[in-house]
């Protein structure tokens, strides 16, 4: 079982967010990466050659998934690591708790993983009385406040400067009361003070990865932190948490695709810090981890490959989707319901829990298709939203009444003089009763429109009766 | 040349009135016949319904493809098919051969039908070349990129580049002028609050203008804006962009009284 979600009860969620004063007043934040990410991709002249390279990569590993696999774990075991293969959350999170209690862990330090929120690692780990750690500042506060992150690359965007510092005041209760921490820096160097103590204590690492390189053996993290770093060079054991599809042919390859990954993400040319780690701790390695483990998770990824959501899969987890689709902008993560926000997470989600309970996320997007025109590895996301709502049809799950309306709409359509039977005199009565005030404030069976804006009149008789009378001449 | 060498040369353009035109407001569909006929085009408007696009983006793809047919047929005749909307032409140009990827017979008969097809100002400025209109319209208006014609079709230039022409009227940006306004056809209703919530920050963007007139290339998204706008009490009116290029204003703006503004 992954974790549970709230998908279904998307409609609610979004009523909430929208009520949400503090949440509103925290989402345009997130409006910030667009011009960052556009002037970045105007400075390289080759962007949107790269993103058809990259492209291409992805869809080249896909198609040999199981050849790069096989290169890609034989690497790591040359290099002194182990390597577990995960069909699901659950075998996922009993590999972790077995590696940990063999070395009878007690704090366990994370760099930033969406995997392992979809997995529900942190909630296994302190069931099994481990203390696990989230480093990354932003999954650090929603760790003190018991939230799940609301975006794949920034978790805590939901959150305000004033709410860090009253979740400071609230948690780290041994530093005095009347402190300064009015300025971010002085919340930032009270994290670092804090999170320095965790990393020295801390019996194993758990970080995930952008890349595992099956030239090399080599998982690669990108982060603008350095925790990472700390996270899998300072305990003695370092687990990577990723998912099947984070393999990548070579070096080369990695290369080409990380010039798009901070590009997309947050507009830098690269993040600041991009850590290659291969196998554990050499005899003439200054550090590192004595124990280097890989648990690669399928969980549902390779029943997609070859499919028709395979695309899904060239996902590099940049956030750029997210950071221009009007929907998040509107009621942020949270309201998705599940792991994976946005419109990344609308094709994910179904997926990975199923069709019947992520449903809901295919359905609510207006197709403005800003998310695919971003999307640095092209994935056509509303040509995918759109499959889901197929497989709904198909099978029925799309709301009765919707479904008979939309049977009704196109049975006249698909019959035009039936159709001109149908609407000719019934435009003419709307425009007749509209004519006067030029609209409507209410209308029935258009609730779901007229309760938040008027609707417009019609002018009375259809265009095509007009013309045939103009052209004098009824087909 | 004469009379009948100049009626085989002239372009036989079929009117894809789109069902919100064809419904709700026929100004738009006589206003993008004058720009055509203008523009030395014969046009023709087969009988139509709708492209198909509430099926296909609700899933029900078979529906969509009967409709398709039905379209593809119908517009036969045509040496090009020009809609006055981003978003049913997107359907028509960018979707249609989508729809029959299994069947190849039919998939390269759409493919034929969808090179032939044009949003209106795309049309005029991209396949015929117009770079100005006779038309006049006292005001300022600001524009709204509408999402299907400015991504799938590229649609942006030309028609500012066609209302820069229409005397007496200046254009002025705005702001987020490319971002959805909430419409998204069914979703305007299925997901209502969601909807409501996006179109609410449009109409605080088009406000802060300052134009007393609001122009888009789509009739859906104008009943969206519009609605909220009015809804709001804002006084901006609301109008197709082909109506300001062929002159035809005089008719109320979308969903405005008829009495108040009758001379």
């Amino acid at each position: 079982m992954s974790v549970a979600s709230t998908t279904p009860r998307f409609k609610d969620n979004v009523h909430d967010a929208l009520n949400d004063q503090r949440l509103q007043g925290a989402l345009p934040h997130a409006k910030n990466f667009i011009a960052k990410r556009a002037d970045a991709a105007v400075r390289l002249p080759e962007f949107e050659a790269l993103r058809d390279s990259a492209r291409a990569i992805k869809d080249h590993t896909l198609a040999h998934l199981d050849l790069y696999l096989e290169a890609y774990e034989r690497k790591v075991v040359e290099a002194g690591g182990h390597v577990h293969y995960a069909r699901d959350s659950e075998e996922a999170v009993d590999i972790i708790l077995g590696i940990c209690k063999a070395r009878d862990a007690k704090v366990v330090t994370k760099g930033k993983s969406m995997v392992s929120e979809e997995i529900g690692l942190n909630a296994a780990l302190e069931r099994e009385g481990i203390n696990a750690v989230e480093t990354d500042l932003g999954e650090y506060v929603i760790q003190l406040r018991g939230e799940a992150p609301s975006h794949i690359i920034a978790p805590a965007i939901h959150v305000t400067r004033d709410d860090i510092e009253a979740d400071f005041r609230r948690a780290h209760r041994d530093l005095a009361p009347d402190r300064d921490l009015s300025q971010p820096e002085q919340l930032l160097s009270e994290a670092r003070a804090i999170l320095r103590d965790r990393f020295l204590s801390a019996d194993v690492g758990v970080t995930g990865a952008n890349f595992l390189v099956a030239e090399t053996g080599t998982s690669i993290i990108v982060t603008n932190e350095g925790n990472g770093d700390l996270t899998q060079i300072l305990p003695k054991v370092h687990i990577v948490l990723a998912t099947l599809e984070k393999i990548t042919p070579t070096l080369n390859d990695v290369a080409q695709i990380l010039r798009l990954l901070g590009r997309s993400a947050t507009g830098q040319d690269m993040s600041v810090y991009t850590t290659l780690s291969t196998g554990p701790r050499r005899a003439h390695d200054p550090d590192g981890p004595e124990e280097y483990h890989v648990v690669l998770l399928d969980n549902g990824r390779s029943a997609t490959l070859g499919g028709p959501f395979a695309e899904m899969l060239r996902c590099i987890r940049c956030g750029a989707c997210m950071n221009h689709c009007p929907v998040y902008h509107a009621v942020g993560g949270h309201a998705y319901g599940w792991v994976y926000p946005g419109p990344m997470g609308a094709v994910l989600t179904p997926l990975l829990i199923g069709v019947a309970e992520g449903g809901q996320l295919p359905n609510a997007s207006t197709f403005c298709g800003r998310c695919e025109a971003v999307c640095p590895m092209r994935i056509p996301l509303p040509k995918l939203m759109r499959r889901w709502r197929e497989r709904e049809f198909e099978r029925r799950l799309t709301p009765p009444m919707a479904r008979a309306g939309l049977r009704l709409w196109a049975f006249f359509a698909k019959r035009p003089t039936l159709y001109r039977l149908a609407v000719e005199p019934a435009m003419r009565a709307l425009g007749r009763v509209g004519r006067r005030r030029g609209r409507f404030a209410w209308l029935p069976f258009a609730g779901g429109w007229t309760r938040w804006r008027d609707f417009a009149a019609p002018q009375g008789a259809t265009f095509q009766s007009r013309w045939r009378a103009r052209s004098g001449a009824v087909k | 040349m004469s009379e009948s060498q100049a009626a085989k040369t002239q372009l036989r353009v079929g009117l894809f009135v789109t069902c919100l035109v064809d419904l709700f407001r026929p100004t738009i569909g006589f206003a993008s016949v004058k720009l055509l006929e203008d523009a030395g085009c014969k046009v023709v408007v087969p009988t139509q319904t709708c492209c198909g696009q509430p099926a296909f983006n609700s899933g029900d793809r078979a529906d969509a493809q009967a409709i398709a047919r039905r379209t593809i047929e119908a517009f036969a005749g045509c040496d090009y098919v020009v809609a006055p909307s981003g978003s049913c032409a997107g359907m028509l140009a960018r979707h249609y051969p989508e729809l029959f990827a299994d069947e190849p017979d039919m998939a390269v008969k759409a493919a034929g039908f969808s090179a032939k097809c044009f949003e209106l100002t795309s049309f005029l400025v991209d396949k015929l070349g117009v770079t100005s209109v006779a038309a006049r319209c006292s005001g300022v208006a600001a524009y709204h990129d509408s999402c299907s014609g400015l991504r799938e079709l590229g649609v942006r230039d030309q028609p500012r580049k066609l209302l820069a022409s229409v005397e007496g009227l200046s254009l002025v940006e705005l702001d987020e002028a490319d971002v959805c306004c909430g419409f998204g056809g069914t979703f305007a209703v299925k997901y209502g609050e969601l909807s409501d919530a996006i179109v609410a920050r449009k109409s605080d963007k088009i406000a802060a203008t300052g134009a007393d007139t609001l122009l888009a290339g789509d009739l859906g998204c104008l009943m969206n804006m519009a609605g909220k706008l009015q809804r709001q009490g804002r006084a901006v009116r609301a109008r197709h962009v082909a109506e300001v290029l062929a002159g035809m204003t005089d008719e109320p703006a979308i969903g405005e009284p008829t009495e108040a503004e009758v001379k």
